[in-house]
């Protein structure tokens, strides 16, 4: 019963590029209209970007799919304009537990720390995030999001690429100078530049379901070792908004796909997890997973971004947040090298940086994936014995492993510039800016990543001499205030501290007292002009 | 006096728990009980202390009921 209601229906329009004589260009065309392909255009848009986002549906699918979207997701989606819809309809939670049997071997807090404005996570079907984004996407005129054009040719050239289009009026071509591919697991475009896709498959089956229930269970993720209502198995309680519960059920190699997703098979099960009857299926399916990735994402003028790029394990939501995180990573390069602003090879570092991402993610699903699903007698007996040593030892408790939940990467990049000096605090150089609260000259309240924004800005504590000159410069104490002294405890700020953050808000320098050659230097690295960079 | 540490040590638990999987990965049951043995062997020379063995093992057998009482 893997019904796919329609949620959200969108129409097919004829473009004027189908009645050109020859080929519409254009400087970006985003292929796949999923959470990555839309905050890849939305965010190359936002950046003055023209861009086009084909997609060979029409609609957003019921099947909740992908649920849970980390604080640097979020972080993301309110840069692009989305993050306020997803926080009001998502579920916000941070604790979760962990059980063996009937007994709770530990519980978990995401977020101890207050004075960020995003929360750790919230759970939101993968419907409402995509519906959020589309009606982003129509509010920017230079988005132009064409349904039902389906990619069904690739052509690279030198300096571009030409595509082929089929639609329900025929087909058509255009010319790209760039195509991201965010096409999804199955990507048509990955096929039709004949790239390999490899790694590790897994065997066992998992059945996921979304019920619909009102239940008294608190927002919390709960994860079951061998529990009592499914022997020897994995089992997960997640909320999701609407009343929806999804439910994720180890079911072993063995599982016949087809029988499980019987309601009269999968009823039972989740009566006897649930312990009553009173609930609906919303959705039903099992899965197996692989943990692969292509070997380089970028060939030629063709990006890969999310899913078709690289594929994990549900285990620790790294699926949907990571693709953002491509998306992010990319959106800016391309929108510089597009402007001529910064050299194409700018674009090879979005490989070289999500590549290493996709590589943190890829293990820390697999070894999720070791331990929640053992293979054989030995790695189940290491796992068990993992489990009753984590009652009374701390070190074994580290070891349980259910999922280790998706964190930003901090990237060992060229556009890097390495620290001279000591620094510490929570603000790690090539990573994400950690958020702080702030307040305006005026003295209104104001979060330190929403005052960034998109741009490449440079943050300054004053110690007497001039500050620095650049593009955006906030001063510290001037340009914004640190009431609480959130900002120097996690930036290790000192008079005279100055850092470089890039377009996608990670830190690309730092120094305790810098000069203005070396800022203009870190500032030209960032853009992959300096530095052994590709 | 040492005794036995149960604070985590490993900076990363996970990659050591890989390890330990990965070194297991196509040996038979046997071969992997010999596997172990040989592993305690070595692990309980490199501490070479009688006292934090002792309790090494104590705390191994103790785990070792629960698992059995808790599986009932």
């Amino acid at each position: 019963m893997n019904n796919r209601k329609t949620l959200f229906q969108f129409g097919y329009r004829r473009s004027a590029d189908q009645d050109r004589p020859s080929p519409a260009r254009h400087p970006v065309i985003v292929v796949g209209a999923g959470p990555v392909g839309l905050c890849t255009a939305i965010d190359l848009a936002q950046r003055g970007v023209s861009v086009v986002l084909l997609d060979d549906a029409d609609r957003i699918g019921e099947g909740s799919r992908g649920i849970c979207y980390a604080k640097r997701t979020l972080e993301i989606l309110d840069r692009l304009g989305t993050a306020r819809p997803c926080l009001e309809r998502g579920v916000t939670w941070k604790l979760g537990k962990v059980f063996q049997r009937d007994d709770q071997l530990y519980a978990f807090d995401l977020l101890p720390e207050d004075g960020h404005k995003m929360p750790a996570f919230i759970n939101l079907q993968q419907y409402y995030l995509e519906h959020a984004l589309v009606e982003r996407a129509a509010e920017l005129p230079d988005l132009d999001i064409r349904w039902r054009n389906k990619v069904t040719g690739l052509m690279r050239r030198n300096d571009g690429v030409t595509l082929t289009v089929d639609t329900p009026e025929g087909a058509y071509e255009l010319h790209a100078d760039w195509v991201v591919a965010a096409d999804g697991a199955r990507s048509a475009l990955r096929g039709m530049l004949g790239l390999d896709f490899r790694g590790e498959v897994f065997e066992d089956r998992f059945l996921i379901a979304d019920v619909k229930m009102k239940g008294d269970f608190p927002p919390e993720r709960w994860f079951w070792f061998d529990p009592p209502f499914h022997d020897g198995r994995s089992a997960l309680l997640h909320k999701q908004p609407d009343d929806v519960w999804r439910i994720d059920l180890q079911l072993g190699p063995d599982a016949d796909a087809k029988a499980e997703q019987a309601p009269e098979r999968v009823i039972p099960r989740l009566r006897q997890m649930l312990g009553h009857e009173d609930f609906t299926l919303e959705w039903v399916s099992v899965y197996t997973f692989q943990c692969r990735r292509l070997e380089r994402f970028v060939h030629g003028r063709v990006v890969f971004a999310g899913d078709a790029a690289h594929q994990v394990s549900p285990f620790g939501a790294r699926g949907a947040n990571s693709g953002i995180q491509d998306a992010e990573n990319l959106a800016w390069k391309l929108a510089l090298v597009v402007r001529g602003e910064a050299p194409a090879r700018l674009i090879d570092t979005y490989d070289i940086e999500r590549s290493a991402a996709a590589d943190e993610n890829i293990g820390h699903s697999t070894r999720s994936t070791d331990f929640i699903a053992p293979r054989s007698a030995q790695e189940r007996r290491f796992r068990d014995a993992t489990l009753a040593l984590a009652r009374h030892t701390p070190f074994a408790k580290r070891m349980v492993n259910s999922g280790r939940l998706s964190l930003p990467s901090t990237y060992e990049s060229p556009l890097s510039t390495p620290d001279r000096e000591a620094w510490s605090g929570s603000a790690r150089l090539g990573a994400p800016l950690p958020d702080a609260p702030m307040r305006t000259r005026g003295g209104q309240p104001v979060w330190l990543l929403d005052t960034l924004g998109s741009e490449e800005t440079i943050i300054h504590v004053p110690d007497g001499a001039p500050p620095p000159a650049g593009k955006r410069v906030l001063v510290i104490g001037d340009d914004l205030i640190d009431p609480e002294g959130h900002f120097a405890r996690r930036f290790d700020a000192t008079p005279g501290s100055t850092y470089l953050v890039r377009p996608d808000q990670h830190l690309a320098a730092r120094w305790r007292h810098a000069a203005p050659a070396q800022i203009e230097r870190a500032s030209r690295r960032l853009r992959g002009f300096e530095g052994d960079c590709a | 006096m040492t005794s036995l540490i149960i604070e985590s040590r490993f900076p990363d638990p996970d990659r050591a728990y890989r390890a330990l999987i990965e070194a297991h990965r196509g040996l038979s049951d046997e071969d992997s009980a010999a596997l172990n043995s040989a592993l305690v062997l070595i692990l309980a020379n490199h501490i070479g202390d009688q006292t934090v063995l002792q309790e090494a093992l104590a705390l191994a057998r103790q785990s070792l009921h629960q698992t059995q009482d808790g599986s009932v």
